[in-house]
C-alpha cells in the first residue's frame, strides 16, 4: 500500500469506530480479574453532619459480603485528595478525604463501602449500614457564604473564602487603570450574570478496577488523565510510583468531569490493597450525578465602560465562584482561566478581574468543557448585547467596531497574552451571510410591528478562546503544581509498520485516526500502517492527558518532533546504503532520494535495514526510534463567530432555535469530519446551558436533580440541525498551524443562545433572563416577576421533576 | 429461576435470581459486555436491546421477562462477517465520538427503520428521543439513520 499525501485537511473515517459499533468495547466495567470482589459506596444523604455513629455489624452478615470498612479504617492511610492549583499562597485548602471520617460535607459524600462477591450483594449490604448523623448548619448560596455571620464549611478556617485573585492591568502594565475608566467614562454598564451550576453528565458512569496481586498495582479507571492519576495516587498514598500502573482503556466521555483524582479511585485502590484481591467500583448514574464534581456556578457583576460612540474603554469582572466543599484538582483554578477570556476579542485599554472562590455545602466543582471560558464568553457576549441596546445600535456593529483587526495581529492584550493570528471579519462575513443576517432582523422587525405572539431574536457570539493546556512557564506563573508539555514516541517496527506512543489519552476525540493522519504526512506511510496507543502508563509511560484542547495543539506536535527526529536518524543510514552523502538526499512522500537521480530508498525499508543492522554506518545506533516532549511557547486563540435564532412564544414562553449557524476558525483542520464532529457536541453542551441544563438543590443541599429523569439533558428532538463553516487562519504558535476545537462550540453557543432570546424580548423590558432559560423563566420575564417573592414554581430545569426556581426572571 | 434464552443465535439455560435484569444477565452471566448501562432510570438508552425484534432498555427488563424469548443485541447485528448497514452509516456520518452510547443508539435505530423505513428528520429525532448522547449533538446521528434508510430501502 502507498501513502496518497497529504493525509492532513482529509475527513478520514475513524479507525476507533470499528469496535464501538460492534460492541468490542473495553470500558472499564467490562472488565475482570481472578478472585475480583466488588465494592459498592454507602453515601451521606445530608450535606453537612457530624458521623457520631456508624454500626455496620448487620452488614457484615449479609450473604456474599466479605468486608465493610468506614472512614476510620483509612484514616490513617488516604491522605487527602489532591489540589494542583494553590492559585494564591494564603489559598485556604482543607484536607479533603476521599472516604469520610467523623464529618460530611457535602450529600453525596462517601461514608461507608461494602466489598461483596457479587455487585447486587454489595449493594443488598450497602444499604444495611446504619450511620447516625448530627446535623450542622448548611451552606449553600454563595453571596450569603461571605456575608458577615455566615456559617461556615469548615469552621477550622474561620471563613468561607478559599482566596482572592486578582488581575489588574494598571499594576500588571499591561493597560490602564479600571476605576479611572469607570470615572471617566460616558457610559456605564452593570450587570450581573449568574452561572448556573452544571453536571458535566459524560455516557459511560465511573469506574475503576483495582488488581493489587501483580508486581505493580494495577487501576484500570474510565479517567481522562491516567498518567496524572498514576503520580497522583503515588503522592496521596505514599505508594512509590513505579510500583502504580494505570491504564485507561475505552473511555465513554469526559468533558473535564474525569479530569479528576477522585476519591473513588483511591478508596477502591485502599480496599483492594488492605483485602490484596482485585475489587472493582461502577457508579450508578444517580452516584455519578451526585458526587463527580460539577462544573461553572459563579455570580459575575461586570463594569463595562464606553464612549458614547461604541468604543469601550475598561471592563472590571467580579466573581464569586463556588468551590462546592473540597478543592479538587484543579477546582480553584477554574475560574483563573476565566481571567484571560473576559476581554475576549475586544481592545479593552484596562481591565481588571477578581475572583473570590467560596465554599459550600456541595459536591465540588472542577473542569467541565471550557473551564472558566465558557463563563467568561458568556459574560462579555451577553455585556456586549446591553452595550449595543443602550447605545441602540446593533449589536453586531458595536463588536465590529471593537474588536481586534485581522491586520493587527499578532495582538498583546490587556491581560498580557498575544494572540497569534485570527481574523474576526473573515469568520463574521461568512457566518452572517449563510444565516441571512439581514432577512432576520427584517422578519425580527415584521413580526415586533406586527405584535406576533412568537417572536424573533437574533443572538450573536463573536468569541475566541485559549487552547493548548499551555506553556510550562505560564502555568507556572499561575502557581499551578505542574507543566503543560506532552510526549510522543514514534517506534519503527521492522515490516515498516509505525507504532505512535502519545501521552494524549483520548475518550471519543479520535486520536488514532488524527495522530495517523499526521504520522502518515511526516513520515510518508500508509496512514494504514500505523498505530496509535495512549492510556497505559506502562506502555504510554509519559504523558499530561487529554483536556483544555491541548491534544492537537500539544499532543500531536510533540509527535510532529518525534517524527522528526526518526526522519533525522534514518538520514545517514539512507546516504550510507545509496551511497551518497547526507547532504544530497531529500526526503519527501517517505522517501529518501539522492537529489537528482532516480536512487532512492523508503523509511520503511530502512527500518527493515536497520532492524538487520547488517549494513550500517560506523556508530550508528540500529534504532530509528524516537521520542520527544514538546512544551508549548504559547496558546493558540481559535475564535468564531456563532449566530441564533430563536423564536418565543410570549404566551408559554417557550422557546424554539429556528436556526444556528456558526463559521469557526480554528486554524488548519487535520480532519474535517472529526472538527465538525467536535463542534457539534460543543454546540450541543452548550446551547443545553442555556435552555436545559442545571443542578439544583433543596434547602437541605439534596441535590434534587440527581438522576436522569431529573437532570435535563437534551435529547434528538430538543436540539436543531446545525450549520457549521470554517474560515482557516492558521496558528503560527505550532508547525502544523492547529489551534484546537474541542471546547469551542460550548464556549461560544451559551451567549448565542441567551442573546437571542432577550433579543426576541427585549422590548418588553427584559434585559436578562437567567439560565437555563425554561419556558416558565422567560414567560416570567415577559410578564414580569412576582413582586413579593414567593412565587415558588416548579417548572423550571429538570423537566419540572426538582427544580425550585425563587429567582425573579429578568424583566426590569 | 431457570431460564432458556437466545442471545445473538445461541441458546443459553441458565438460573438466575428473579431480580436479575437483563442487562447484567447479558453483560455478567454471557459476557455479552457490548451491551452497556448508562444511568438507573431507563433515559438513556444505552443498554437497548432487541426482544423478540422490537427494541427495549434491557435495564427495564428481567431476564426472567426474557425467558423463551430471542434477544439481538449489538454482538449480533453484524451478519457475516458484514456490518449491518446502520453500523455502516453510523461510521461513514461520524455518529459516534466515544461510543458509550452508539450500541443502543444503534438498535434502537434498527427498530426506528423498521417502524418508518423511509424517515423524515422529525421522525428520526422522535424515533431517537429515549436515546441520549452527549458528544455528537445528534445531527450526524440523524445524518447516519436517513442513509440507512436510502441503503436499506435500495437493497429491498
Amino acid at each position: 500500500m502507498t501513502a496518497t499525501l497529504p493525509e492532513v485537511g482529509k475527513s478520514r473515517l475513524r479507525k476507533e469506530d470499528d469496535r464501538l459499533i460492534t460492541g468490542r468495547t473495553r470500558w472499564t466495567d467490562n472488565l475482570t480479574a481472578n478472585g475480583m470482589l466488588h465494592m459498592a459506596i454507602l453515601r451521606s444523604p445530608v450535606a453537612h453532619a457530624t458521623i457520631t455513629n456508624i454500626d455496620t455489624s448487620a452488614a457484615k452478615t449479609m450473604p456474599g459480603v466479605v468486608a465493610v470498612f468506614t472512614g476510620a479504617d483509612f484514616a490513617d492511610e488516604q491522605g487527602s485528595l489532591p489540589c494542583a492549583w494553590p492559585i494564591t499562597p494564603d489559598m485556604k485548602s482543607p484536607p479533603a478525604p476521599s472516604l469520610a471520617v467523623d464529618k460530611v460535607k457535602f450529600a453525596g459524600e462517601a461514608v461507608a463501602v461494602v466489598v461483596a462477591r457479587s455487585a447486587y450483594e454489595a449493594a443488598d449490604a450497602v444499604n444495611a449500614v446504619d450511620v447516625d448523623y448530627s446535623d450542622l448548619p448548611v451552606v449553600l448560596d454563595m453571596r450569603a457564604a461571605v456575608a458577615e455571620g455566615a456559617d461556615l464549611v469548615h469552621p477550622d478556617l474561620g471563613t468561607n473564602e478559599s482566596a482572592t485573585w486578582i488581575f489588574d492591568s494598571a499594576a500588571a502594565g499591561t493597560g490602564g487603570d479600571v476605576e479611572q475608566a469607570i470615572t471617566d467614562a460616558e457610559v456605564v454598564i452593570e450587570r450581573t450574570y449568574r452561572q448556573q451550576r452544571l453536571v458535566p453528565a459524560f455516557m459511560e458512569p465511573r469506574s475503576m478496577l483495582v488488581d493489587p496481586t501483580g508486581a505493580q498495582f494495577t487501576m484500570w479507571s474510565a479517567t481522562q488523565i491516567p498518567h496524572i492519576l498514576r503520580l497522583m495516587i503515588a503522592l496521596t498514598l505514599g505508594v512509590p510510583e513505579h510500583k502504580v500502573r494505570v491504564i485507561a482503556p475505552d473511555v465513554g466521555g469526559g468533558f473535564g468531569g474525569k479530569l479528576q483524582v477522585t476519591p473513588e479511585e483511591i478508596i477502591t485502590f485502599l480496599v483492594a490493597r488492605r483485602l490484596a484481591k482485585p475489587v472493582k467500583y461502577t457508579e450508578s448514574r444517580s452516584e455519578s450525578v451526585q458526587a463527580a464534581h460539577h462544573g461553572r456556578d459563579q455570580w459575575q457583576k461586570l463594569t463595562l465602560t464606553a464612549k458614547r460612540d461604541g468604543t469601550v474603554t475598561g471592563l472590571k469582572v467580579e466573581l464569586l465562584a463556588d468551590m462546592g466543599a473540597y478543592l479538587r484538582l484543579v477546582t480553584p483554578g477554574v475560574p483563573i482561566l476565566g481571567a484571560f477570556m473576559f476581554n475576549a476579542i475586544y481592545k479593552f485599554p484596562a481591565y481588571k478581574f477578581v475572583c473570590t472562590n467560596v465554599f459550600t455545602n456541595k459536591v465540588p466543582t472542577d473542569a467541565y468543557r471550557g473551564a472558566g471560558r465558557p463563563e467568561a464568553t458568556f459574560a462579555i457576549e451577553r455585556i456586549m448585547d446591553e452595550l449595543a441596546a443602550e447605545l441602540g445600535v446593533d449589536p453586531m456593529e458595536v463588536r465590529r467596531q471593537n474588536w481586534i483587526k485581522h491586520e493587527e495581529f499578532p495582538f498583546t492584550t490587556v491581560c498580557g497574552l498575544t494572540y497569534d493570528t485570527g481574523n474576526y471579519e473573515a469568520a463574521t462575513d461568512k457566518a452572517t451571510a449563510l444565516f441571512d443576517y439581514d432577512g432576520l432582523r427584517a422578519e425580527q422587525a415584521k413580526r415586533r410591528a406586527a405584535g406576533d405572539p412568537v417572536q424573533l431574536g437574533i443572538g450573536i457570539s463573536t468569541f475566541t478562546e485559549m487552547c493548548g493546556l499551555a506553556p510550562s512557564r505560564v502555568l507556572g506563573s499561575l502557581s499551578y503544581g505542574a507543566g503543560g508539555w506532552e510526549h510522543a514516541a514514534i517506534r519503527m517496527l521492522p515490516s515498516g509498520k509505525v507504532e505512535v506512543v502519545t501521552g494524549s489519552s483520548a475518550h471519543g476525540q479520535g486520536h488514532e485516526t488524527a495522530w495517523s493522519q499526521v504520522v502518515a504526512d511526516q513520515l510518508g506511510v500508509p496512514f494504514e500502517d500505523i498505530e496509535v496507543i495512549h492510556g497505559d502508563t506502562m506502555s504510554s509511560p509519559k504523558g499530561l492527558d487529554t483536556y483544555g484542547s491541548r491534544s492537537l495543539t500539544v499532543g500531536a506536535i510533540a509527535v510532529v518532533k518525534a517524527a522528526g527526529k526518526v526522519v533525522e536518524k534514518a538520514r545517514p543510514i539512507a546516504a550510507h546504503l545509496l551511497e551518497c552523502a547526507e547532504d544530497d538526499l531529500e526526503f519527501a512522500g517517505g522517501k529518501f532520494t539522492v537529489r537528482g537521480t532516480d536512487s532512492a530508498t523508503s523509511i520503511q525499508d530502512i527500518a527493515l535495514a536497520v532492524f538487520a543492522a547488517h549494513n550500517l554506518p560506523d556508530g550508528v545506533e540500529p534504532s530509528l526510534d524516537s521520542e520527544a516532549t514538546y512544551d508549548p511557547e504559547n496558546f493558540s486563540f481559535p475564535h468564531g463567530t456563532h449566530l441564533c435564532a430563536a423564536e418565543v412564544d410570549t404566551e408559554t414562553g417557550a422557546v424554539k432555535l429556528r436556526s444556528y449557524v456558526c463559521v469557526d476558525d480554528v486554524g488548519v483542520a487535520v480532519n474535517p469530519l472529526i472538527v465538525e464532529g467536535q463542534v457539534h457536541g460543543g454546540l450541543a453542551q452548550g446551547i443545553s446551558q442555556a435552555l436545559y441544563e442545571e443542578a439544583v438543590h433543596d434547602e437541605a443541599g439534596t441535590l434534587t436533580t440527581a438522576t436522569f429523569a431529573d437532570y435535563l439533558l437534551p435529547s434528538a428532538v430538543d436540539l436543531p440541525s446545525f450549520t457549521t463553516d470554517r474560515t482557516e487562519t492558521p496558528s503560527t504558535s505550532n508547525p502544523l498551524g492547529v489551534k484546537g476545537v474541542g471546547e469551542a462550540g460550548t464556549i461560544a453557543s451559551t451567549p448565542a443562545v441567551v442573546n437571542a432570546i432577550v433579543d426576541a424580548v427585549r422590548h418588553f423590558g427584559v434585559t436578562d433572563i437567567e439560565m437555563p432559560c425554561t419556558p416558565m423563566r422567560v414567560w416570567r420575564a415577559i410578564n414580569g416577576s412576582s413582586a413579593d417573592g414567593t412565587d415558588r414554581s416548579t417548572a423550571g430545569a429538570g423537566g419540572g421533576l426538582g427544580s425550585i426556581d425563587t429567582t425573579p426572571g429578568g424583566a426590569q | 429461576m431457570r431460564i432458556t434464552v437466545t442471545v445473538d443465535g445461541t441458546t443459553y439455560t441458565d438460573d438466575v435470581e428473579p431480580r436479575l435484569l437483563l442487562v447484567h444477565y447479558l453483560r455478567e452471566r454471557l459476557g455479552k459486555v457490548g451491551t452497556v448501562v448508562g444511568c438507573d432510570t431507563s433515559n438513556c438508552g444505552a443498554c437497548t436491546v432487541h426482544l423478540n425484534g422490537r427494541s427495549v432498555k434491557s435495564c427495564s427488563v428481567l431476564a426472567v421477562q426474557a425467558d423463551g424469548a430471542e434477544v439481538t443485541t449489538i454482538e449480533g447485528v453484524a451478519r457475516d462477517g458484514k456490518l449491518h448497514p446502520v453500523q455502516q452509516a453510523f461510521h461513514d456520518n461520524h455518529a459516534l465520538q466515544c461510543g458509550f452510547c452508539t450500541p443502543g443508539m444503534i438498535m434502537q435505530s434498527i427498530d426506528l427503520l423498521g417502524d418508518h423505513p423511509d424517515p423524515d428528520e422529525q421522525q428520526i429525532r422522535h424515533g431517537l428521543e429515549g436515546n441520549l448522547c452527549r458528544c455528537t449533538g445528534y445531527q450526524n446521528i440523524v445524518s447516519a439513520v436517513r442513509q440507512a434508510a436510502d441503503t436499506l430501502g435500495a437493497k429491498q
